[in-house]
């Protein structure tokens, strides 16, 4: 029974850029269909990659891109292993044209890109037509300046391009399962019907798409959960076959760990209803999936069944969001907190004298401050030791820069004019993007694949 | 019987979407399960995260996999979108969560060499 043999190179944009290479090794000694995935298109990033095609219209794609690719096009290449990846961002074409002038340098021959566009409604709706869409959840947009709407497009687009023999798809916004099932609706030639499957296939996507996250890494807690070779944590490796049976298993000769619980942990990661997660390809449901082991880093997972998919697409829509402005200072030694707090209620005082008018946040971090919420009511409670290492943090979103950045100098200005020996002072302004996420019919939403080929 | 954090005997992740986070609660040994899932109960959970803002939360059991699954609403002072946390996407907040939540177990439940027993 031939399988699909599907690696994830990148589960974020950042994520360790050799990762990809053990995968791809792995793959090209596997006996079946071979696919390399990267996702590195969070939510906020194609905002990002949005603002950027506005100045430069032939960027927008990942920046990373260079460094996930080069290293491993020509062994994908040579081997047959398609790889399918977000790179594309706000602009898959100038991410294409980049891999063809990366194949020319490297001497690759007859490489073949399609990509898939249709995802940015901006390019079909006025910014008025969106604003009416119904929100799910999020900021209401009310009159924001949008930067980006993109509806999450499902696997079927995908197939359609590897149906055309491609040997790298590029797209936009789709779901991150989709990177995976795109390929098994190809190969395996699933059905609109075939919920089940479509559903094992979407789970396969869901456990590939963090990367590590389900080999082990974002996992390892000393003495409870350890974790062989963290540094060089193997990528994961999904073998589907023609029913959806799947196995999860990682790249050969690295480290990390495929376990019932490492697999658990990453089935549940940003799930909400187990029996309701909503893709534009199904309705999955995991309540009754279960996990065996079948040898070394090696789970089969079964069990997920699916359901026809919600009527409607989301839609990411980014607004801008204003500035963040953040400062950080460190005190330590004896009666280090009592210098903290004397700090916090310095900048405190500060913002009021300034006239800021938007809520300040003052932590202390080294008392649990992730855990706290804007008052510190956590900290107020517990004592704390008085004498260690903590750091001051402040932190504003304003409309304006010039605010975030009056916060953000506050801090540093506490070298010379705050308690006694603060030290490490770090400054942070960015201007930030919000989303909502709307709803749109799919009838509305117009995918379509551009084959591209690049002659030697 | 002793009472031990959550983290003696069970492990988890967070994850966010919006303004709601969801954190797996999954048992180290299964034969535990029944005992997280008459303990680590929504009102015990949602009191966790009340100082937050949490409003609601709600559970799902997925008895295969000895894992409990909960979803708070509006747990995230915001979000990424207007949180001023540090942490925006409340990934830590796993370890609030078995760092404060306690339960009930007998001394032999706890796996072997476990720090929790000294």
């Amino acid at each position: 029974m031939s399988k699909v043999y599907i690696g994830c190179g990148a589960g974020f944009s950042g994520d360790r850029f050799d990762a990809a290479l053990p995968v791809v090794d792995t793959l090209s000694r596997c006996d079946g269909a071979r696919f390399l995935i990267f996702e590195v298109l969070a939510e906020r990033t194609l905002a990002i990659a949005q603002r950027i095609r506005m100045k430069d219209p032939n960027a927008g794609y990942s920046p990373y891109l260079d460094a996930y690719i080069e290293p491993i096009l020509k062994k994908a290449k040579d081997n047959d292993i398609r790889i399918v990846s977000n790179l594309g961002a706000a602009n898959p074409q100038g991410a294409a044209k980049r891999i063809h002038q990366l194949a020319r340098e490297l001497g690759i021959e007859g490489l073949k890109i399609a990509v898939v566009s249709g995802d940015d409604l901006l390019e079909l709706y006025s910014p008025q037509d969106i604003q009416e869409l119904p929100t799910m959840e999020g900021i209401s947009l009310g009159g924001r300046e949008i930067v980006a709407a993109n509806a999450y497009l499902g696997a079927r687009p995908i197939a359609d391009a590897l149906q055309l023999d491609a040997d790298i798809v590029l797209v936009g916004r789709t779901t991150d399962a989709a990177l995976t099932l795109g390929p098994l609706l190809h190969v395996h030639g699933w059905q609109e019907q075939d919920w089940d499957r479509i559903a094992q296939g979407t789970l396969a996507g869901h456990l590939l798409e963090c990367g590590g996250q389900v080999t082990g890494a974002y996992f390892a807690d000393p003495g409870f959960k350890d974790v062989p070779n963290l540094a060089e944590v193997g990528f994961p490796i999904a073998e589907i076959d023609v029913n959806g049976e799947v196995i999860i298993t990682k790249a050969a000769h690295t480290g990390g760990l495929v376990s019932q619980a490492t697999v658990t942990e990453q089935i549940l990661y940003e799930m909400h209803d187990p029996g309701n997660y909503l893709t534009p390809d199904v309705t999955l449901d995991v309540t009754d999936v279960c996990l065996e082991d079948a040898g070394p880093n090696r789970i089969r997972v079964t069990g997920a069944l699916g359901k026809p998919p919600p009527p409607t697409l989301k839609v990411t829509v980014s607004v801008d969001g204003g500035w963040l402005g953040e400062g950080e200072i460190t005190y330590a030694g004896p009666n280090a907190l009592a210098r903290a707090e004397l700090a916090a209620s310095v900048l405190k005082r500060r913002s009021q004298i300034l006239g800021v008018q938007e809520p300040l946040r003052v932590d202390i971090i080294g008392t649990g401050a992730v855990h706290d919420n804007d008052m510190s009511a956590k900290r107020q409670q517990q004592p704390s030791s008085a004498a260690g290492e903590y750091r001051v943090r402040a932190a504003i979103r304003s409309e304006s820069q010039k605010t975030a950045q009056q916060i953000s100098d506050e801090v540093l200005s506490l070298y010379c004019s705050g308690p006694a020996a603060g030290g490490g002072v770090r400054q942070y302004v960015s201007q930030q993007v919000s989303t909502a996420s709307v709803l749109i019919e799919p009838e509305k939403v117009l995918p379509h694949v551009l084959a591209m080929r690049v002659e030697a | 019987m002793i009472e031990v954090p959550l983290h003696a005997v069970a492990h988890g992740r967070a994850g966010d979407k919006g303004n709601r986070s969801n954190i797996s609660v999954i048992a180290y040994d299964e034969t535990l399960y029944p005992l997280l899932l008459e303990q680590v109960t929504e009102d015990r959970v949602l009191r966790i995260f009340r100082h937050r803002g949490a409003s609601k939360v709600t559970r799902y059991e997925l008895p295969n996999l000895a894992a409990i699954n909960f979803v708070i609403d509006d747990a995230l002072e915001g979000g990424v979108n207007a949180s001023l946390n540090l942490d925006g996407h409340g990934k830590t907040l796993s370890f609030l969560l078995l760092g404060e939540l306690t339960v009930r177990v007998e001394a032999e439940q706890l796996p072997p060499g476990s720090p929790y027993l000294s």
